[in-house]
Protein backbone atom coordinates (compact mmCIF):
# COMPACT_ATOMS: atom_id res chain seq x y z
CA UNK A 1 0.00 0.00 0.00
CA UNK A 2 2.63 2.03 0.88
CA UNK A 3 4.45 1.42 -2.47
CA UNK A 4 1.65 3.09 -4.24
CA UNK A 5 1.06 6.30 -2.47
CA UNK A 6 5.00 6.49 -3.37
CA UNK A 7 4.76 5.74 -6.66
CA UNK A 8 1.70 8.08 -7.44
CA UNK A 9 2.80 11.02 -5.66
CA UNK A 10 6.84 10.96 -5.99
CA UNK A 11 8.34 8.33 -8.09
CA UNK A 12 7.03 6.18 -11.36
CA UNK A 13 6.28 2.81 -10.21
CA UNK A 14 9.54 1.02 -12.07
CA UNK A 15 11.68 3.70 -9.81
CA UNK A 16 9.69 2.84 -6.63
CA UNK A 17 10.33 -1.37 -7.52
CA UNK A 18 13.83 -0.67 -8.47
CA UNK A 19 14.63 1.13 -4.92
CA UNK A 20 12.63 -1.45 -2.66
CA UNK A 21 14.81 -4.45 -4.88
CA UNK A 22 17.66 -2.54 -4.24
CA UNK A 23 17.11 -1.79 -0.09
CA UNK A 24 16.28 -5.70 0.06
CA UNK A 25 19.68 -6.24 -1.77
CA UNK A 26 21.63 -3.91 0.33
CA UNK A 27 19.83 -5.72 3.85
CA UNK A 28 20.82 -9.13 2.33
CA UNK A 29 24.28 -7.86 2.08
CA UNK A 30 24.67 -6.30 5.24
CA UNK A 31 22.92 -9.02 7.50
CA UNK A 32 24.99 -11.84 5.72
CA UNK A 33 28.47 -10.31 5.94
CA UNK A 34 27.88 -8.72 9.70
CA UNK A 35 26.44 -12.34 10.37
CA UNK A 36 29.47 -13.90 9.07
CA UNK A 37 31.76 -11.49 10.14
CA UNK A 38 30.41 -11.79 13.59
CA UNK A 39 30.80 -15.24 13.51
CA UNK A 40 34.47 -14.63 12.23
CA UNK A 41 35.28 -11.28 14.51
CA UNK A 42 33.67 -12.63 17.94
CA UNK A 43 36.24 -15.69 18.54
CA UNK A 44 39.11 -13.35 16.95
CA UNK A 45 38.62 -10.51 19.04
CA UNK A 46 38.03 -12.65 21.93
CA UNK A 47 41.54 -13.90 21.01
CA UNK A 48 43.50 -10.84 20.44
CA UNK A 49 42.13 -9.30 23.96
CA UNK A 50 43.29 -12.75 26.05
CA UNK A 51 46.42 -14.08 24.09
CA UNK A 52 49.01 -10.81 24.55
CA UNK A 53 52.19 -11.61 27.24
CA UNK A 54 51.00 -12.89 30.22
CA UNK A 55 47.82 -12.75 29.96
CA UNK A 56 44.73 -15.35 30.48
CA UNK A 57 45.48 -17.50 26.90
CA UNK A 58 48.74 -16.58 26.47
CA UNK A 59 49.96 -17.29 23.00
CA UNK A 60 52.47 -13.71 21.98
CA UNK A 61 53.05 -14.92 18.38
CA UNK A 62 49.81 -16.09 17.71
CA UNK A 63 48.59 -12.60 18.94
CA UNK A 64 51.44 -10.52 17.42
CA UNK A 65 50.45 -12.50 13.69
CA UNK A 66 46.97 -12.52 13.73
CA UNK A 67 47.14 -8.61 15.08
CA UNK A 68 49.55 -7.71 11.80
CA UNK A 69 47.22 -9.46 9.72
CA UNK A 70 43.74 -7.47 11.44
CA UNK A 71 46.23 -4.25 10.45
CA UNK A 72 46.92 -4.87 7.15
CA UNK A 73 43.46 -5.57 6.58
CA UNK A 74 41.45 -3.00 8.02
CA UNK A 75 43.90 -0.12 6.52
CA UNK A 76 43.49 -1.14 2.90
CA UNK A 77 40.63 0.97 1.49
CA UNK A 78 37.60 -0.76 0.71
CA UNK A 79 37.38 0.12 -2.61
CA UNK A 80 40.92 -1.53 -2.82
CA UNK A 81 40.21 -4.32 -0.79
CA UNK A 82 37.40 -4.92 -3.32
CA UNK A 83 39.48 -5.11 -6.47
CA UNK A 84 42.43 -6.72 -4.76
CA UNK A 85 40.87 -10.02 -3.19
CA UNK A 86 38.95 -10.32 -6.97
CA UNK A 87 40.26 -13.84 -7.10
CA UNK A 88 39.34 -15.37 -3.77
CA UNK A 89 35.89 -13.74 -4.31
CA UNK A 90 35.68 -15.92 -7.08
CA UNK A 91 36.77 -19.25 -6.01
CA UNK A 92 34.05 -18.49 -2.85
CA UNK A 93 30.98 -17.14 -4.82
CA UNK A 94 32.13 -19.18 -7.75
CA UNK A 95 32.08 -15.17 -9.69
CA UNK A 96 33.04 -11.94 -8.77
CA UNK A 97 30.19 -10.02 -9.96
CA UNK A 98 26.92 -9.62 -8.49
CA UNK A 99 25.28 -8.74 -4.81
CA UNK A 100 25.88 -12.52 -3.58
CA UNK A 101 29.91 -11.95 -4.82
CA UNK A 102 29.73 -8.44 -2.94
CA UNK A 103 29.18 -10.20 0.47
CA UNK A 104 32.99 -11.68 0.26
CA UNK A 105 34.70 -8.30 0.35
CA UNK A 106 32.12 -7.14 2.97
CA UNK A 107 32.98 -10.23 5.26
CA UNK A 108 36.64 -9.57 4.81
CA UNK A 109 36.61 -6.04 5.48
CA UNK A 110 33.91 -6.59 8.62
CA UNK A 111 36.02 -9.54 10.31
CA UNK A 112 38.80 -7.34 11.78
CA UNK A 113 36.77 -4.19 12.08
CA UNK A 114 34.48 -6.35 14.14
CA UNK A 115 37.39 -8.40 16.00
CA UNK A 116 38.99 -5.21 17.22
CA UNK A 117 35.38 -3.85 18.53
CA UNK A 118 35.07 -7.30 20.46
CA UNK A 119 38.52 -6.64 21.59
CA UNK A 120 37.93 -3.17 22.97
CA UNK A 121 34.92 -4.37 24.24
CA UNK A 122 37.04 -7.25 26.76
CA UNK A 123 39.67 -4.88 27.56
CA UNK A 124 37.09 -2.66 29.47
CA UNK A 125 36.12 -5.71 31.68
CA UNK A 126 37.98 -5.24 35.19
CA UNK A 127 40.70 -7.22 35.12
CA UNK A 128 39.83 -7.87 38.94
CA UNK A 129 37.01 -9.94 37.66
CA UNK A 130 39.66 -12.53 35.78
CA UNK A 131 41.33 -12.29 38.95
CA UNK A 132 38.36 -13.34 41.31
CA UNK A 133 37.35 -16.09 38.38
CA UNK A 134 41.19 -17.64 38.70
CA UNK A 135 40.59 -17.67 42.49
CA UNK A 136 37.73 -19.60 42.87
CA UNK A 137 39.13 -22.24 40.38
CA UNK A 138 37.71 -21.36 37.34
CA UNK A 139 39.81 -22.31 33.64
CA UNK A 140 40.61 -19.77 30.70
CA UNK A 141 37.37 -21.06 29.05
CA UNK A 142 34.98 -20.81 32.02
CA UNK A 143 36.61 -17.29 32.40
CA UNK A 144 35.89 -16.66 28.75
CA UNK A 145 32.43 -17.55 28.44
CA UNK A 146 31.18 -17.01 32.25
CA UNK A 147 33.16 -13.69 32.73
CA UNK A 148 34.63 -12.19 29.98
CA UNK A 149 31.44 -12.03 27.18
CA UNK A 150 28.78 -11.30 29.64
CA UNK A 151 30.45 -8.41 31.28
CA UNK A 152 31.51 -7.19 27.58
CA UNK A 153 28.19 -7.68 25.74
CA UNK A 154 27.00 -4.32 26.46
CA UNK A 155 30.08 -3.19 24.61
CA UNK A 156 30.00 -6.11 21.82
CA UNK A 157 26.62 -5.07 21.06
CA UNK A 158 27.81 -1.01 20.48
CA UNK A 159 30.36 -2.57 18.61
CA UNK A 160 28.05 -4.54 16.68
CA UNK A 161 25.65 -1.94 15.81
CA UNK A 162 28.72 0.54 14.71
CA UNK A 163 29.91 -2.10 12.41
CA UNK A 164 26.48 -2.51 10.73
CA UNK A 165 26.35 0.75 10.32
CA UNK A 166 29.75 0.90 8.84
CA UNK A 167 28.66 -2.02 7.02
CA UNK A 168 26.02 0.14 5.09
CA UNK A 169 28.55 2.57 4.28
CA UNK A 170 30.90 0.28 2.34
CA UNK A 171 27.65 -1.55 0.53
CA UNK A 172 27.39 0.87 -1.40
CA UNK A 173 30.94 0.70 -2.82
CA UNK A 174 30.14 -3.39 -3.96
CA UNK A 175 28.28 -1.48 -6.95
CA UNK A 176 31.91 -1.30 -8.82
CA UNK A 177 32.03 -4.86 -8.92
CA UNK A 178 28.10 -4.78 -9.82
CA UNK A 179 27.12 -5.89 -7.03
CA UNK A 180 23.56 -4.33 -6.20
CA UNK A 181 22.06 -2.29 -3.29
CA UNK A 182 21.44 1.17 -2.30
CA UNK A 183 24.48 2.72 -3.14
CA UNK A 184 24.77 0.94 -7.18
CA UNK A 185 21.08 2.73 -7.85
CA UNK A 186 21.97 5.76 -6.22
CA UNK A 187 25.21 6.10 -8.41
CA UNK A 188 23.44 4.42 -11.60
CA UNK A 189 20.49 5.98 -11.89
CA UNK A 190 20.85 9.20 -8.83
CA UNK A 191 24.12 10.11 -10.52
CA UNK A 192 25.14 8.77 -14.14
CA UNK A 193 21.44 9.12 -15.01
CA UNK A 194 20.81 12.99 -13.99
CA UNK A 195 17.55 11.41 -11.18
CA UNK A 196 18.11 13.37 -8.15
CA UNK A 197 15.01 12.58 -6.99
CA UNK A 198 16.09 8.72 -7.03
CA UNK A 199 19.00 9.70 -5.62
CA UNK A 200 17.03 11.50 -2.59
CA UNK A 201 14.99 8.21 -2.06
CA UNK A 202 18.43 6.87 -1.84
CA UNK A 203 19.88 9.23 1.40
CA UNK A 204 16.61 8.94 2.80
CA UNK A 205 16.33 5.05 2.47
CA UNK A 206 19.33 5.13 4.23
CA UNK A 207 19.43 7.53 6.92
CA UNK A 208 16.18 5.70 8.24
CA UNK A 209 18.17 2.44 7.96
CA UNK A 210 20.79 3.53 9.76
CA UNK A 211 18.98 5.22 12.42
CA UNK A 212 17.07 2.24 12.73
CA UNK A 213 20.16 0.41 13.26
CA UNK A 214 21.06 2.87 15.89
CA UNK A 215 18.23 2.68 17.89
CA UNK A 216 18.05 -0.82 18.44
CA UNK A 217 21.37 -1.74 18.85
CA UNK A 218 21.28 1.27 21.51
CA UNK A 219 17.98 -0.23 23.18
CA UNK A 220 19.66 -4.04 23.07
CA UNK A 221 22.91 -2.45 24.93
CA UNK A 222 21.44 -0.75 27.19
CA UNK A 223 18.87 -3.70 28.49
CA UNK A 224 21.73 -5.70 28.89
CA UNK A 225 24.18 -3.40 30.90
CA UNK A 226 23.28 -4.26 34.34
CA UNK A 227 26.40 -1.54 35.89
CA UNK A 228 23.73 1.19 36.11
CA UNK A 229 20.60 1.49 38.29
CA UNK A 230 17.47 2.62 36.46
CA UNK A 231 14.40 3.41 38.52
CA UNK A 232 11.34 1.20 36.52
CA UNK B 1 27.40 -40.89 96.53
CA UNK B 2 29.43 -41.37 93.96
CA UNK B 3 31.28 -38.86 91.17
CA UNK B 4 32.01 -39.90 87.95
CA UNK B 5 35.35 -39.19 87.75
CA UNK B 6 36.33 -36.90 84.58
CA UNK B 7 39.14 -38.73 82.44
CA UNK B 8 41.85 -36.60 83.16
CA UNK B 9 43.59 -35.62 79.73
CA UNK B 10 40.70 -36.82 77.90
CA UNK B 11 40.15 -33.67 75.75
CA UNK B 12 43.62 -31.93 76.09
CA UNK B 13 45.70 -35.02 75.17
CA UNK B 14 45.19 -33.54 71.01
CA UNK B 15 46.23 -30.16 72.33
CA UNK B 16 49.66 -30.93 73.58
CA UNK B 17 50.60 -32.46 70.27
CA UNK B 18 51.48 -28.80 68.11
CA UNK B 19 48.54 -28.04 65.46
CA UNK B 20 49.57 -28.68 61.80
CA UNK B 21 49.63 -25.00 60.28
CA UNK B 22 47.04 -24.88 57.57
CA UNK B 23 48.82 -22.32 55.64
CA UNK B 24 52.22 -22.35 55.69
CA UNK B 25 55.01 -20.24 53.74
CA UNK B 26 58.57 -21.49 53.89
CA UNK B 27 61.40 -19.49 52.56
CA UNK B 28 59.25 -18.05 50.06
CA UNK B 29 60.83 -15.40 47.39
CA UNK B 30 59.10 -13.57 44.73
CA UNK B 31 60.88 -11.09 42.19
CA UNK B 32 58.81 -9.75 39.56
CA UNK B 33 61.12 -9.30 36.03
CA UNK B 34 61.49 -5.74 35.58
CA UNK B 35 59.10 -3.87 32.88
CA UNK B 36 60.89 -3.01 29.62
CA UNK B 37 64.84 -4.30 28.15
CA UNK B 38 67.11 -4.29 30.88
CA UNK B 39 65.04 -2.97 33.89
CA UNK B 40 66.27 -4.14 37.02
CA UNK B 41 63.65 -7.33 38.36
CA UNK B 42 61.84 -5.91 41.29
CA UNK B 43 61.83 -7.74 44.40
CA UNK B 44 58.63 -8.31 46.25
CA UNK B 45 59.06 -11.19 48.78
CA UNK B 46 62.32 -11.38 50.30
CA UNK B 47 62.75 -14.99 52.37
CA UNK B 48 59.39 -14.80 54.18
CA UNK B 49 58.35 -17.42 56.07
CA UNK B 50 54.54 -17.71 58.01
CA UNK B 51 52.35 -20.37 59.57
CA UNK B 52 48.71 -20.17 59.94
CA UNK B 53 46.79 -22.53 62.67
CA UNK B 54 43.88 -23.95 61.59
CA UNK B 55 40.95 -21.80 62.69
CA UNK B 56 42.76 -18.71 63.57
CA UNK B 57 42.73 -15.34 62.20
CA UNK B 58 46.11 -13.65 61.39
CA UNK B 59 46.70 -10.43 60.17
CA UNK B 60 48.91 -9.12 58.01
CA UNK B 61 49.99 -5.69 58.05
CA UNK B 62 52.25 -3.47 55.65
CA UNK B 63 52.31 -0.43 53.61
CA UNK B 64 51.70 -0.37 50.21
CA UNK B 65 54.50 -1.88 48.31
CA UNK B 66 55.78 -3.55 51.08
CA UNK B 67 54.72 -6.71 49.59
CA UNK B 68 51.23 -8.27 51.08
CA UNK B 69 49.71 -8.27 47.90
CA UNK B 70 51.91 -10.65 46.32
CA UNK B 71 52.25 -12.37 49.96
CA UNK B 72 48.20 -13.19 49.99
CA UNK B 73 47.96 -14.11 46.03
CA UNK B 74 50.70 -16.71 46.88
CA UNK B 75 48.59 -18.58 49.01
CA UNK B 76 46.00 -19.21 46.26
CA UNK B 77 48.75 -19.58 43.26
CA UNK B 78 47.49 -16.71 41.38
CA UNK B 79 51.22 -15.54 41.87
CA UNK B 80 53.85 -18.20 41.77
CA UNK B 81 57.10 -18.12 44.52
CA UNK B 82 60.38 -17.56 42.92
CA UNK B 83 61.90 -19.98 45.65
CA UNK B 84 60.51 -21.14 48.97
CA UNK B 85 57.17 -23.33 49.00
CA UNK B 86 53.76 -23.00 49.73
CA UNK B 87 52.13 -24.55 51.26
CA UNK B 88 48.03 -25.11 51.80
CA UNK B 89 45.73 -27.63 53.56
CA UNK B 90 48.94 -30.34 53.36
CA UNK B 91 49.31 -29.43 49.43
CA UNK B 92 52.26 -27.54 47.85
CA UNK B 93 50.31 -25.06 46.13
CA UNK B 94 53.43 -23.29 44.53
CA UNK B 95 54.57 -26.57 43.10
CA UNK B 96 51.37 -27.90 41.46
CA UNK B 97 50.27 -27.94 37.69
CA UNK B 98 47.42 -25.67 36.54
CA UNK B 99 44.96 -28.06 36.75
CA UNK B 100 45.32 -29.31 40.19
CA UNK B 101 45.94 -26.05 40.99
CA UNK B 102 42.04 -24.96 39.79
CA UNK B 103 40.62 -27.32 41.75
CA UNK B 104 42.56 -26.80 45.15
CA UNK B 105 41.62 -23.05 44.79
CA UNK B 106 37.81 -24.44 45.74
CA UNK B 107 39.21 -25.11 49.06
CA UNK B 108 40.50 -20.99 49.52
CA UNK B 109 37.98 -18.54 49.46
CA UNK B 110 39.26 -14.85 48.28
CA UNK B 111 37.50 -11.57 48.82
CA UNK B 112 38.99 -7.76 47.54
CA UNK B 113 38.96 -4.51 48.32
CA UNK B 114 36.86 -3.85 45.13
CA UNK B 115 34.33 -6.46 45.68
CA UNK B 116 35.22 -8.02 41.63
CA UNK B 117 31.49 -9.22 41.39
CA UNK B 118 30.31 -9.10 37.78
CA UNK B 119 28.00 -6.51 36.93
CA UNK B 120 26.23 -8.66 34.64
CA UNK B 121 24.27 -10.99 37.59
CA UNK B 122 22.51 -10.65 40.53
CA UNK B 123 23.77 -11.11 43.84
CA UNK B 124 22.40 -14.80 44.01
CA UNK B 125 23.80 -15.52 40.42
CA UNK B 126 27.61 -14.12 41.73
CA UNK B 127 27.58 -16.61 44.33
CA UNK B 128 26.47 -19.52 42.08
CA UNK B 129 29.40 -18.53 39.48
CA UNK B 130 32.27 -20.35 41.87
CA UNK B 131 29.37 -23.50 42.03
CA UNK B 132 28.93 -23.21 37.83
CA UNK B 133 32.34 -23.60 37.67
CA UNK B 134 33.16 -26.59 39.99
CA UNK B 135 30.14 -28.24 38.09
CA UNK B 136 27.03 -28.73 40.34
CA UNK B 137 23.84 -29.52 39.14
CA UNK B 138 20.90 -26.61 38.57
CA UNK B 139 19.06 -27.46 42.21
CA UNK B 140 22.32 -27.58 44.56
CA UNK B 141 23.54 -24.36 43.33
CA UNK B 142 19.90 -23.02 43.87
CA UNK B 143 20.23 -24.62 47.72
CA UNK B 144 23.38 -23.84 48.41
CA UNK B 145 22.76 -20.14 47.06
CA UNK B 146 20.09 -19.87 49.33
CA UNK B 147 21.90 -20.91 52.12
CA UNK B 148 25.04 -18.27 51.53
CA UNK B 149 22.97 -15.61 50.92
CA UNK B 150 20.89 -15.75 54.23
CA UNK B 151 24.66 -16.81 56.36
CA UNK B 152 25.40 -13.19 55.25
CA UNK B 153 21.98 -11.17 55.52
CA UNK B 154 21.02 -10.66 52.17
CA UNK B 155 18.55 -13.32 51.60
CA UNK B 156 16.21 -10.14 50.58
CA UNK B 157 18.56 -8.79 48.00
CA UNK B 158 18.95 -12.60 45.80
CA UNK B 159 17.71 -10.90 42.36
CA UNK B 160 19.72 -7.29 43.13
CA UNK B 161 22.00 -6.19 40.81
CA UNK B 162 26.03 -4.96 42.24
CA UNK B 163 24.94 -1.89 41.33
CA UNK B 164 21.88 -1.66 43.33
CA UNK B 165 23.13 -3.01 46.05
CA UNK B 166 25.62 -0.60 48.91
CA UNK B 167 29.27 -1.37 49.19
CA UNK B 168 28.92 -2.96 52.50
CA UNK B 169 26.31 -5.45 51.07
CA UNK B 170 28.48 -5.83 47.54
CA UNK B 171 31.17 -7.22 50.12
CA UNK B 172 28.47 -9.55 51.68
CA UNK B 173 27.90 -10.94 48.64
CA UNK B 174 31.83 -11.32 48.11
CA UNK B 175 31.76 -12.82 51.02
CA UNK B 176 29.16 -15.54 50.44
CA UNK B 177 30.48 -16.42 46.81
CA UNK B 178 33.88 -17.13 48.49
CA UNK B 179 32.63 -19.46 50.74
CA UNK B 180 30.59 -21.16 48.52
CA UNK B 181 32.73 -24.14 47.75
CA UNK B 182 32.97 -24.50 51.39
CA UNK B 183 36.58 -23.82 51.70
CA UNK B 184 38.93 -24.31 54.55
CA UNK B 185 40.97 -21.20 54.29
CA UNK B 186 39.55 -17.28 53.78
CA UNK B 187 42.05 -14.59 52.19
CA UNK B 188 40.93 -10.94 52.52
CA UNK B 189 42.89 -8.87 50.28
CA UNK B 190 42.40 -5.63 51.99
CA UNK B 191 38.38 -6.18 51.89
CA UNK B 192 37.20 -2.85 54.23
CA UNK B 193 39.53 -0.69 52.62
CA UNK B 194 36.72 0.89 50.08
CA UNK B 195 34.39 0.73 53.08
CA UNK B 196 33.37 3.97 55.68
CA UNK B 197 34.07 2.74 59.17
CA UNK B 198 30.18 0.90 60.57
CA UNK B 199 30.49 -0.99 57.31
CA UNK B 200 33.71 -2.31 58.39
CA UNK B 201 32.95 -2.79 61.55
CA UNK B 202 30.11 -5.00 60.40
CA UNK B 203 31.67 -6.97 57.65
CA UNK B 204 34.63 -7.63 60.22
CA UNK B 205 31.70 -8.57 62.69
CA UNK B 206 30.53 -11.01 59.80
CA UNK B 207 33.99 -12.43 59.35
CA UNK B 208 34.91 -13.08 63.07
CA UNK B 209 31.04 -14.99 63.20
CA UNK B 210 32.09 -17.25 60.07
CA UNK B 211 35.58 -17.54 61.77
CA UNK B 212 33.80 -19.46 64.95
CA UNK B 213 30.79 -20.61 63.87
CA UNK B 214 32.61 -22.46 60.46
CA UNK B 215 35.84 -22.61 61.97
CA UNK B 216 36.97 -21.10 59.38
CA UNK B 217 40.68 -19.89 58.95
CA UNK B 218 41.58 -16.64 57.90
CA UNK B 219 44.16 -14.55 56.45
CA UNK B 220 44.12 -10.93 56.03
CA UNK B 221 45.96 -8.00 54.64
CA UNK B 222 45.20 -4.63 55.64
CA UNK B 223 47.01 -1.22 55.76
CA UNK B 224 44.86 -0.28 58.79
CA UNK B 225 46.00 -1.17 62.53
CA UNK B 226 41.91 -1.05 63.29
CA UNK B 227 41.20 -4.02 61.33
CA UNK B 228 43.92 -6.09 62.63
CA UNK B 229 42.71 -5.00 66.12
CA UNK B 230 39.26 -5.78 65.82
CA UNK B 231 39.80 -9.23 64.03
CA UNK B 232 43.03 -10.76 64.10
CA UNK B 233 44.65 -12.63 66.82
CA UNK B 234 47.99 -12.68 65.59
CA UNK B 235 49.53 -10.48 63.36
CA UNK B 236 52.45 -10.37 60.85
CA UNK B 237 54.36 -6.97 60.21
CA UNK B 238 55.70 -6.78 56.57
CA UNK B 239 57.88 -4.11 55.27
CA UNK B 240 60.18 -4.41 52.42
CA UNK B 241 59.48 -7.80 51.49
CA UNK B 242 59.90 -9.05 54.91
CA UNK B 243 58.37 -10.02 58.40
CA UNK B 244 59.61 -7.70 60.38
CA UNK B 245 57.46 -8.61 63.38
CA UNK B 246 54.97 -11.28 64.21
CA UNK B 247 52.85 -12.79 67.36
CA UNK B 248 50.10 -12.10 69.62
CA UNK B 249 48.44 -9.18 68.85
CA UNK B 250 48.41 -7.72 72.10
CA UNK B 251 52.23 -8.19 72.35
CA UNK B 252 52.68 -6.85 69.46
CA UNK B 253 50.47 -3.98 69.67
CA UNK B 254 51.55 -2.98 72.87
CA UNK B 255 55.14 -3.60 72.90
CA UNK B 256 56.81 -2.66 69.02
CA UNK B 257 59.53 -3.61 68.26
CA UNK B 258 60.06 -2.40 64.79
CA UNK B 259 59.90 1.06 63.52
CA UNK B 260 57.24 0.11 61.35
CA UNK B 261 55.45 -1.27 64.11
CA UNK B 262 55.41 1.87 65.94
CA UNK B 263 54.46 4.10 62.90
CA UNK B 264 51.30 2.18 62.33
CA UNK B 265 50.47 2.31 66.32
CA UNK B 266 50.86 6.00 65.61
CA UNK B 267 48.04 6.21 63.38
CA UNK B 268 45.67 4.90 65.65
CA UNK B 269 45.82 7.49 67.84
CA UNK B 270 47.21 7.82 71.59
CA UNK B 271 50.58 6.97 70.79
CA UNK B 272 51.02 10.70 68.89
CA UNK B 273 52.01 13.74 70.67
CA UNK B 274 49.80 16.60 70.73
CA UNK B 275 51.06 19.24 68.02
CA UNK B 276 51.59 22.08 70.53
CA UNK B 277 53.22 19.66 72.51
CA UNK B 278 55.99 18.06 69.91
CA UNK B 279 56.52 20.94 68.58
CA UNK B 280 58.34 22.09 71.30
CA UNK B 281 60.44 18.97 72.04
CA UNK B 282 64.12 18.69 72.96
CA UNK B 283 66.42 15.83 72.28
CA UNK B 284 68.94 17.25 74.65
CA UNK B 285 67.85 17.72 78.32
CA UNK B 286 66.43 21.78 79.09
CA UNK B 287 67.52 23.32 82.50
CA UNK B 288 64.76 22.81 84.78
CA UNK B 289 62.26 21.81 82.53
CA UNK B 290 61.00 18.69 82.35
CA UNK B 291 61.32 15.42 80.73
CA UNK B 292 58.57 13.91 78.32
CA UNK B 293 57.67 10.34 78.97
CA UNK B 294 55.34 7.44 77.39
CA UNK B 295 53.80 5.28 79.46
CA UNK B 296 52.31 2.13 78.54
CA UNK B 297 49.95 0.38 80.61
CA UNK B 298 49.76 -3.39 79.75
CA UNK B 299 46.88 -5.86 80.85
CA UNK B 300 46.85 -6.05 84.38
CA UNK B 301 48.64 -2.96 85.21
CA UNK B 302 46.68 -0.90 83.33
CA UNK B 303 43.97 0.04 85.79
CA UNK B 304 46.79 1.00 88.48
CA UNK B 305 47.08 4.29 90.22
CA UNK B 306 50.50 4.46 89.02
CA UNK B 307 50.81 7.79 89.41
CA UNK B 308 49.19 8.37 92.03
CA UNK B 309 51.91 5.80 93.82
CA UNK B 310 54.71 7.82 92.31
CA UNK B 311 53.72 11.22 93.76
CA UNK B 312 53.04 9.39 97.38
CA UNK B 313 55.89 7.01 97.86
CA UNK B 314 58.66 8.44 95.42
CA UNK B 315 57.35 11.85 95.90
CA UNK B 316 57.96 13.10 91.79
CA UNK B 317 54.63 14.43 90.25
CA UNK B 318 53.72 13.72 87.06
CA UNK B 319 52.36 16.16 84.58
CA UNK B 320 49.42 14.26 82.72
CA UNK B 321 49.95 15.78 78.65
CA UNK B 322 48.11 13.16 76.32
CA UNK B 323 46.67 10.03 76.93
CA UNK B 324 44.39 7.12 75.94
CA UNK B 325 43.31 4.13 77.18
CA UNK B 326 42.00 1.01 75.43
CA UNK B 327 41.60 -2.54 74.58
CA UNK B 328 43.08 -4.28 72.36
CA UNK B 329 42.07 -8.26 71.62
CA UNK B 330 40.08 -7.65 74.77
CA UNK B 331 43.10 -6.59 76.91
CA UNK B 332 43.15 -3.17 78.72
CA UNK B 333 45.96 -1.69 77.57
CA UNK B 334 46.46 2.69 78.11
CA UNK B 335 49.59 4.89 77.28
CA UNK B 336 50.06 7.88 78.75
CA UNK B 337 52.66 10.83 78.16
CA UNK B 338 53.66 13.09 81.14
CA UNK B 339 55.70 15.68 82.40
CA UNK B 340 58.77 14.49 84.59
CA UNK B 341 61.03 16.62 86.47
CA UNK B 342 63.71 16.71 84.08
CA UNK B 343 66.70 16.61 86.41
CA UNK B 344 68.52 13.67 85.63
CA UNK B 345 68.77 11.86 89.21
CA UNK B 346 64.28 12.72 89.71
CA UNK B 347 64.11 11.34 85.94
CA UNK B 348 66.02 7.97 86.60
CA UNK B 349 64.23 7.80 89.89
CA UNK B 350 61.05 8.11 88.42
CA UNK B 351 61.43 5.90 85.82
CA UNK B 352 62.92 2.86 87.60
CA UNK B 353 59.62 3.26 90.44
CA UNK B 354 57.59 2.66 87.03
CA UNK B 355 59.56 -0.39 85.54
CA UNK B 356 59.22 -2.07 88.91
CA UNK B 357 55.51 -1.94 88.49
CA UNK B 358 56.12 -3.64 85.06
CA UNK B 359 55.47 -0.43 83.27
CA UNK B 360 57.20 0.55 80.04
CA UNK B 361 58.35 3.77 79.38
CA UNK B 362 59.80 5.84 76.82
CA UNK B 363 61.99 9.15 77.04
CA UNK B 364 60.59 11.06 74.36
CA UNK B 365 62.29 14.36 74.49
CA UNK B 366 62.32 17.60 76.84
CA UNK B 367 60.39 20.62 77.36
CA UNK B 368 61.17 24.34 78.84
Amino acid sequence: MSLEILSLEILPPEIVRLIVQATLDTLLMVAVAAGLGTVLGLPLGIFLATSGRGELLAAPWANRVLGAVVNATRSTPFIILVVAIIPFTRLVAGTSIGTTAAIVPLTVAATPFIARLVEGAIREVDAGLVEAARAFGASPLQIVLKVLIPEALPGIVLGLTLAVVSLLGFSAMVGAVGGGGLGDLGIRYGYQRFMPDVMAAVVVVLIVLVQAVQSLGDRLSRSLNKRVVRRA
Amino acid sequence: MTFAVPEPLAGSTRRLVPEEPIIRLDGVSKTFPGRGRGAPAVPALDGVDLAVAPGSVLGVIGRSGAGKSTLIRLVNGLERPTSGRVIVDGAEISGLPERSLRHARRSIGMIFQHFNLLSSRTAAGNVALPLEVAGYDRAAIRARTDELLDLVGLADKRDRYPAELSGGQKQRVGIARALATKPKVLLSDEATSALDPETTRSILGLLGRINRELNLTILLITHEMSVVRAIAREVAVIDRGRIVEQGDVFDVFTRPREAVTRSFLAEEGGRTLPPHLAERLKPEPVPGGQAVVRIVFRGPHATDPVLARLAREAGIDANILAGTVDEIAGRPFGTLVVGLPGGSEQLATALAFLAERGLDTEVLGHVA
